[in-house]
């Protein structure tokens, strides 16, 4: 008998049978990875943080450096090939001036004779990587030394380039940190609301109902404008944070609530109870696994709507300000029209913006999918 | 049906009460009270600052009496005589500077809801109906560019394009002429054609959501057994398609309004902002930054106040639409 049964098993579909013993975090995975969008968004938010990560190794340039003979200099093409043929080795043209004599502002145009090699691993200015490892490799650059601009200048003359990539570190950092005070939030509020109900729900509720009705933009305008203008950069910093996440944690709190009240009922959780365990060892030990995977999706889907809020916020000038870069300070400058239309490359942060948060939403999008059991 | 417009206006009420007092929080929270700024402002110009008239103002806004005092004093003036407090930049009643904006932002969220509407139902019953196809993959990537774009971007390159092909700035509300202009027919269909860029602009950001669960909602739908049914007794499929599924899908719709509108108002101010609209969004930005407390105040609370109403009538809406509603 027992042969028997061993006999129908071998028979089995490998394939099928490593399906059916597999664990739950790893049907999740296999499911995310159908989802081939959010695999290759996933792939780009990695590089995105590794490039916060590593901004000091990745720009070319010190982001605060101001060379006034490069002022509003158009974006240089890396190029393989030109009118004088191939080459291998990637390289920009030089920039040629002229000043219109009317408007005394210098025009640039590209000496298509010159060329301008660029490397990977040179040697550049001094950096300390993470504030502790002394270093002057660069990430590229180029071969004589030279400034190069991939994404043009700002009206200072400094690489918009490395400025975009400093401004990665802070916006992707302030949608993350802000995530995780939201998620603080939201799981405690939501958690207890769900777990008690009755009273402390309904206000919790009215609470969520009430932040989610009002316009949050105005809301968060009046926050930030409420930080002393004397405060450093690092305060303002947290402080643009902390408001962000204390109007964000609702919908995160929302979900929390949800799975709570429906898991609440379930079986296993009374088992829980009755065989005496405490109230903190029911909700982390029982509960939490069982609907963490729904968590983690929203809080992705959270972070992009915080890059946004910030971004806003910042362009405004009311969020984070110069000297720190963040992608939302970068587009300050592109605020009026008259200097967009002189130097469109300024609104080349925003689509880094447009990058991070569709990515997040993708990865989002992908992780939710992947927790829910019921989508095949 | 009373009972529930009885609970659920009780609660509007809550909600305004609530609403005016994170307003008067975020009048309070700068550092140091107005009065000081506004006669710091008027030394600064060099004006004689009247000891009679700090005193009048001090009594007025009872700035020597405790925070709830002040909160009591400021909710009289705007209830009995419609006196929301001073504004000490334009140094005048904050009552004789927002109305007209609050209409124009009124007309732009509402129009920018319609258009949301009128987009997104026709693609969202073609997404759901067409599904897999190259309209509906299209459409799908469109409104995820359009989720992920900030408003105030979009805003800047269709300016930027416009701008570069036409030589034209579409900026404003009206064209030059027509600023100071009394209200004509001809004003107002000047106005009609300045609306398109940022209704377009700020409908964008909510077609996008909208789409989605149209879509969701109509394929659920689709696959109901009576979709069969019906279709296995010969309905035409487009009198089926309208008739059942899409009347069903519609109505969870409606209660997005609830989040909708919100959003909406919030990415206009942005949008008013660079598009230099006359509606709230310019002026409580500028408000803000100079710390023109009052008048920022008031903006955030008749901005809330009319979305939590926006949200109420739709509710409403939804509750005479879909009777199962009013037992919850």
């Amino acid at each position: 008998m027992a042969q028997n049964t061993q006999g129908v098993e071998a028979t089995k579909d490998p394939k099928q049978l490593r399906y059916e013993t597999a664990s739950q975090w790893q049907l999740m995975w296999w499911k995310f990875l159908d989802h081939k969008l959010a695999v290759i968004s996933t792939a780009v938010v990695i590089l995105l943080l590794l490039i916060a990560a590593f901004a000091e190794f990745v720009a070319p340039q010190d982001p605060y450096i101001h060379r006034s003979q490069f002022v509003n200099a158009p974006p240089q093409v890396i190029r393989f090939w030109d009118e004088n043929g191939f080459s291998l080795r990637p390289f920009v043209h030089d920039y040629e001036r002229e000043r219109d004599m009317r408007t005394l502002r210098t025009i640039y145009t590209f000496d298509t004779d010159s060329r301008i090699y660029l490397r990977f691993f040179v040697e550049g200015t001094e950096y300390e990587l993470f504030s502790l490892i002394p270093s002057s490799v660069r990430l590229f650059g180029t071969e004589s030394g030279e400034p190069v601009f991939l994404f043009g200048a700002d009206r200072l003359g400094r690489d918009l380039f490395s400025r975009v990539i400093y401004g990665t570190r802070i916006s992707m950092t302030i949608g993350f940190i802000g995530v995780v005070l939201s998620f603080v939030l939201g799981i405690t509020i939501g958690g207890l609301a769900g777990y008690y109900g009755g009273i402390i729900d309904t206000i919790v509720q009215r609470i969520i109902e009430l932040l989610m009705s009002i316009p949050t933009i105005p809301l968060w305008m009046g926050l930030a404008a409420a930080v002393p203008r004397d405060w450093s950069n690092v305060q303002v910093y947290f402080a643009i944070t902390i408001i962000l996440s204390l109007i964000g944690w609702t919908n995160l709190a929302r979900v929390v609530r949800s799975q709570f009240l429906s898991l609440r009922e379930e079986d296993f959780v009374m088992a829980a109870q009755l065989m005496g365990a405490s109230k903190f060892r029911v909700v982390f030990l029982h509960m939490l696994p069982s609907f963490i995977s729904y968590v983690i999706a929203a809080v992705t889907l959270a972070i992009p709507t915080m890059i946004l809020t910030e971004t806003a916020l910042s362009f405004l000038g009311l969020g984070l300000r110069p000297p720190t870069i963040s992608w939302g300070v970068l587009l300050q400058e592109a605020q009026n029209i008259r200097s967009v239309a002189l130097t469109p490359w300024l609104m080349i942060p925003g689509l880094f913006v447009v990058i991070a948060v569709l990515s997040l939403n993708f990865v989002g999008d992908g992780l939710r999918d992947a927790a829910d059991p019921y989508t095949q | 049906m009373l009972a529930y417009l009885l609970r659920r206006s009780v609660w509007m009420l809550v909600t305004i009460v609530l609403v005016s007092m994170l307003s008067f929080i975020l009048i309070q929270l700068p550092p140091g009270d107005f009065l000081s700024t506004y006669i710091a402002q008027l030394s600064a110009s060099g004006q004689q600052v009247d000891a009679a008239e700090v005193a009048a103002l001090e009594a007025r806004y009872g700035l020597d009496r405790p925070v709830y005092v002040q909160y009591a004093m400021w909710i009289r003036g705007i209830v009995t005589r419609g006196d929301f407090g001073q504004s000490f930049q334009w140094n005048r009643p904050v009552s004789d500077l927002i109305w007209e904006r609050v209409w124009f932002t009124v007309i732009l969220s509402g129009a920018s809801f319609v258009f949301s509407w009128v987009v997104a139902i026709p693609i969202g019953i073609f997404s759901a109906v067409r599904k897999y196809s190259v309209g509906d993959y299209l459409f799908t990537f469109l409104g995820f560019i359009g989720l992920s774009t900030p408003n105030f971007l979009l805003a800047l390159v269709l300016m930027w394009l416009l701008y570069i092909n036409f030589g034209v700035s579409p900026g404003g509300l009206f064209s030059q002429e027509y600023i100071d202009a009394p209200w004509s027919l001809a004003k107002v269909w000047d106005m009609l054609q300045h609306l398109i860029v940022p209704v377009v602009v700020i409908g964008t950001a909510g077609t996008a959501g909208l789409i989605r669960t149209l879509r969701a909602r109509l394929l659920d739908e689709l696959n109901r057994p009576y979709v069969t049914t019906a279709r296995a007794k010969g309905l035409s499929a487009w009198k089926l398609l309208i008739r059942y599924p899409v009347r069903l899908a519609i109505l969870p719709f409606i209660s997005t309004v609830g989040w909708v509108l919100p959003q909406l108002v919030s990415g206009g101010i942005i949008v008013a902002i660079v598009l230099n609209l006359p509606t709230v969004g310019p002026m409580l930005h500028r408000s803000l930054m100079s710390q023109d407390m009052y008048l920022a105040g008031s903006f955030i609370l008749i901005i809330s106040v009319l979305t939590v109403i926006g949200t109420l009538v739709s509710d409403l809406l939804l509750a005479w639409l879909d009777p199962r509603i009013r037992y919850e």
